[in-house]
């Protein structure tokens, strides 16, 4: 594999390694709570980046992907009894099969037409579920607390969930990396760059952004069922939360758009920035404000985000780094 | 029957202040081909003004009159910092611009007056037409919405300023080559797209009570009225309020309420992929 | 007589009311230039258009090596060995010139893998003298080397038809040259061209023949000395004074 050679995927497989670790060796349960949310945005961020970075589609709704593979996994554990591993695996498989199907109709469309019906999706799956009894309607979904005695018990089984966060994370990761540096991501870029011409030049365009469409929710949906096991419950207002797609949006922008590396600083960066201000008295009711004002300044100031500008600045990185 | 008469009615008459939130989206991306996503957030403001208003002790009608002009400057506001520099940069920068906007209104809404639901409280009367009942607000308030739509096409069509705005929207630069200050027009019609979405929040806040998230509610719904009628196009984003507000009202005796958003949500993305111009056509 | 390799069958194409190409018939024969001229709005792009797939013909049909093409989409059409430029350059802007030629090389015929690919677009950057530029956004590139690039990313995918539409346009004299250089080469490798062009000169020296479109429908055919000298095509040329001063002035620059 040429992967192995690259200086980035080994940096990926640190991060990685520390974010496992770093908690782990101190037994430090803060610690690993704070760098969940990291974690968790991490994610969001580098799958959301190969829609609205790669293929150029401001996917609005990405959030959809989390909460749906959260009820399926919900659902699956507590009323089914399946054990948390294959419940994540087949909500992923699930999540990104509903995705793909989705995707060959609303990538139809483009641009802002776009960004509107993932909206709508979201919007459609929160009211369907908020409606849906059999998920707990707008109560959603508890987990018995026998739940965790298969993974030996509570305490054992969210370090085990934790670290499998990670994994996805890393994983989200090498993701990018490789889509990237594939085939598959020229012609991505290309649709994100010109999608007429692309289409002209051979990209098969429809089934290019399906299936990138159609990736990103994978490992999301993951992480969505890991989460909310992890919190024993999941209900539509916080699976679907609107805003915090919006948020990923904001962590792509930060970091980078289109970069490997930007999406995961910006959501390092996003989540200590608002952990600084939830902390200030007086501030914490305005952090959708900052990251209203922060979006807009890098939109209107920096649209290449923090990688953009230090690629600009620093050329070479770029090679080491893409 | 009668029941079902009325609620019908009763759609048909928010429809109209639907259709005037719905003519404030589609009226800006027809003239700069910008998806305004601050629009709910400016509806929410609306309501809060006429909230204000009404407690310093204005007539709830009369402070329509300051609400819009408060919309029209905020408008030039917005479209200044945030629109302008990006204009002709990808359409997907302005969407996201918007965004931003949206989240600091909201933001600040939220930290200033939480999240919990207001009312703006004055005498309200049922009228009986024919043996079907309706509120008066109801009714004052479509009649509203109908006047403000008349006043927008005779300033559009009757008015110099209101042909320039049509001009720039047609062709940008052909305008801009006949004279035309096209910075100045597309300021203006932000502002009046604007103005329009803060109205339709204040009507709206004299029939419901509102929070300063409600505004994301109408905002979807302006945003199906103005794909089924056309993005771009005024008069079908009118129609498309309307044709919202009879499914609504004709659902609304069969289906808890819950399930309408739904069947709009559902309605919304079939329309956006099976007719990407609208029932009524609009420009692209 | 060589084989056909490009059959365009009573092509119509219309835009609502307006009919922009009208019952169009042409062949061209394999390893040969084609030209295609006619005044402005003539409906020369958007026959481009309807041959690789971008359009539907409203009635008639394409035929290219014997297939029916015509219904395909535009990425079908590249992958059976027809590629295009486009008269307004569509650069993928945020994109290397290296990585917008290796496109053109991934998803064509041959339908590469990526390296395989990279290499060969590191051979055509060289030969249609973009090699300075490999790693320029091209975005960055002026308007001569855009025409270049989009020539060089056709070129990529070893077509074995090539359609240029209006690659000389906006080319200083020097650069028209080079351009002119470029475009022999690619015929010498064998591949067939149908080309557009409105300098004239520059036409009649490459084509061996010529077909001649006016307000959508196909007025002459034949070699560039007959096309030159046909009464129908002088005047409409000089119908449309436009095009008459356009070609002056290009003349002249
Ligand atoms: N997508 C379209 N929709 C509507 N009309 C179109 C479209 N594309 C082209 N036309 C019209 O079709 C006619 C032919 O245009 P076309 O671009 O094919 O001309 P052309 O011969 O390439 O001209 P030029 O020499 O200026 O490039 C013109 O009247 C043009 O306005
Ligand atoms: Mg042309």
């Amino acid at each position: 594999m040429k992967l192995l050679k690259a200086p980035l995927f080994w940096l990926i497989v640190g991060v990685t390694a520390i974010f496992a670790l770093l908690p782990l060796l101190s037994n430090n349960i803060t610690l690993r709570e704070t760098l969940v949310l990291s974690a968790i945005y991490i994610i969001l961020a580098a799958n959301l980046n190969l829609m609205i970075g790669y293929t150029g589609y401001v996917n609005f709704g990405s959030i959809v992907f989390f909460g749906l593979g959260g009820y399926l996994t919900l659902w699956l554990v507590g009323s089914h009894h399946w054990g948390l591993y294959s419940a994540v695996l087949v909500a992923g498989v699930s999540v990104s099969a509903l995705a793909f199907l989705l995707g060959i109709g609303i990538l139809r469309l483009r641009g802002a037409y776009f960004a509107l019906a993932t909206i709508g999706v979201n919007e459609a799956v929160k009211d369907f579920v908020s409606n849906f009894d059999v998920w707990g309607g707008s109560e959603g979904i508890f987990l018995p607390f026998t739940a965790y005695k298969a993974m030996g018990g509570a305490g054992k089984a969210l370090w085990t969930v934790y670290l499998l966060i990670v994994l996805v994370m890393g994983s989200s990761l090498l993701l990018s990396l490789a889509v990237r540096r594939s085939k598959f991501g020229l012609g991505l870029f290309a649709i994100r760059e010109d999608e007429d011409a692309a289409v002209v030049l051979g990209v098969k365009a429809p089934l290019y952004k399906t299936l990138a469409y159609s990736l990103s929710a994978f490992l999301p949906a993951i992480a969505g069922g890991l989460y909310f096991f992890k919190n024993g419950s999941v209900v539509p207002e916080e699976a679907f939360n609107l805003n915090l797609s919006i948020e990923a949006i904001v962590m792509v922008m930060l970091g980078g758009q289109g970069t490997v590396t930007g999406p995961t600083i910006g959501a390092f960066l996003y989540e200590r920035l608002r952990g600084m201000l939830l902390t200030i008295p007086g501030l914490s009711n305005f952090h959708m404000v900052i990251a209203g004002v922060l979006l807009l300044l890098i939109i209107l100031f920096a649209p290449g985000g923090l990688m953009g500008w230090l690629y600009r600045i620093w050329p070479r990185l770029r090679r080491v780094l893409e | 029957m009668i029941e079902i008469v009325s609620s019908i009615l009763d759609g048909l008459l928010i429809g109209l202040v639907y259709g005037l939130a719905s003519i404030g989206l589609t009226l800006i991306f027809g003239v700069m081909d910008v998806v305004n996503l601050a629009h709910g957030a400016v509806i929410s403001l609306g309501m809060f003004s006429l909230y204000f208003f009404f407690g310093a002790g204005l007539h709830p009608y009369l402070a329509l009159i300051p609400v819009a002009i408060i919309g029209f400057l905020l408008g030039v506001l917005i479209y200044q910092i945030a629109v302008r520099r990006i204009l002709d940069g990808p359409p997907l920068m302005t969407l996201l611009a918007t965004f931003a906007v949206s989240m600091i209104i909201v933001g600040i809404g939220t930290a200033l007056w939480s999240t919990s639901p207001y009312n703006v409280n004055f005498k309200v009367q049922t009228l009986n037409i024919f043996g079907y009942t309706v509120t008066s607000a109801r009714l004052i308030a479509a009649l509203a919405a109908v006047l403000v739509t008349f006043m927008l096409y005779y300033f559009l069509y009757r008015t110099t300023l209101g042909k320039a705005v049509r001009a720039v929207s047609n062709n940008r630069e052909a305008a801009e080559l006949m004279g035309i200050p096209s910075q100045q027009i597309l300021a203006i019609s932000f502002g009046i797209g604007t103005a329009l979405a803060m109205l339709s929040g204040a009507l709206i806040a004299t029939l419901f009570p509102f929070t300063i998230l409600s505004g994301s509610i109408y905002e979807l719904k302006s945003f199906v009225a103005s794909v089924l009628g056309g993005l771009g196009n005024p008069t079908g984003a009118l129609f498309g309020g309307v044709i919202l507000g009879l499914i609504e009202g004709s659902v609304a005796p069969f289906i808890a309420i819950s399930w309408t958003n739904v069947i709009e949500f559902v309605i919304f993305v079939l329309i956006l992929l099976f007719f990407p111009t609208g029932l009524l056509g609009g420009r692209k | 007589m060589k084989p056909a390799i490009l059959e365009v069958r009573n092509v119509t194409k219309a835009f609502g009311g307006l009919i922009a190409v009208k019952d169009v018939s042409l062949t061209q024969y394999q390893g040969e230039i084609l030209g295609l001229i006619g005044p402005n709005g003539a409906g020369k792009t958007t026959l481009f258009n309807v041959i690789n797939g971008v359009y539907k013909p409203t009635s008639g049909e394409v035929i290219f090596e014997g297939q029916k093409i015509s219904g395909l989409p535009p990425y079908e059409v590249v992958r059976r060995g027809l590629a295009r430029t486009h008269q307004i350059v569509k650069p993928l802007n945020e994109m290397t010139v290296l990585e917008n030629v290796t496109v053109g090389a991934c998803f064509g015929p041959q339908n590469l893998p990526l390296e395989a690919a990279q290499e060969v677009a590191a051979e055509v950057i060289e030969f249609t003298g973009l090699g300075k530029y490999a790693d320029v956004l091209a975005g960055k590139l002026n308007i001569a080397l855009k025409k270049r690039l989009e020539v060089a990313r056709a070129l990529a995918a070893k077509p074995r038809l090539l359609l240029l539409d209006e690659v000389l346009a906006g080319l200083n004299p020097s650069e028209v040259a080079k351009m002119l250089d470029v475009i022999r080469a690619i015929r010498d490798q064998g591949i067939s061209i149908l080309m557009i062009e409105h300098i004239m000169q520059a036409i009649m020296s490459l084509s061996d023949r010529i077909v001649v479109l006016n307000f959508g429908e196909k007025l002459a055919e034949g070699s560039p000395d007959e096309v030159a000298n046909d009464p129908q095509v002088i005047e409409a040329y000089l119908g449309d004074p436009e095009m008459a001063k356009r070609i002056l002035e290009e003349e002249e620059a």
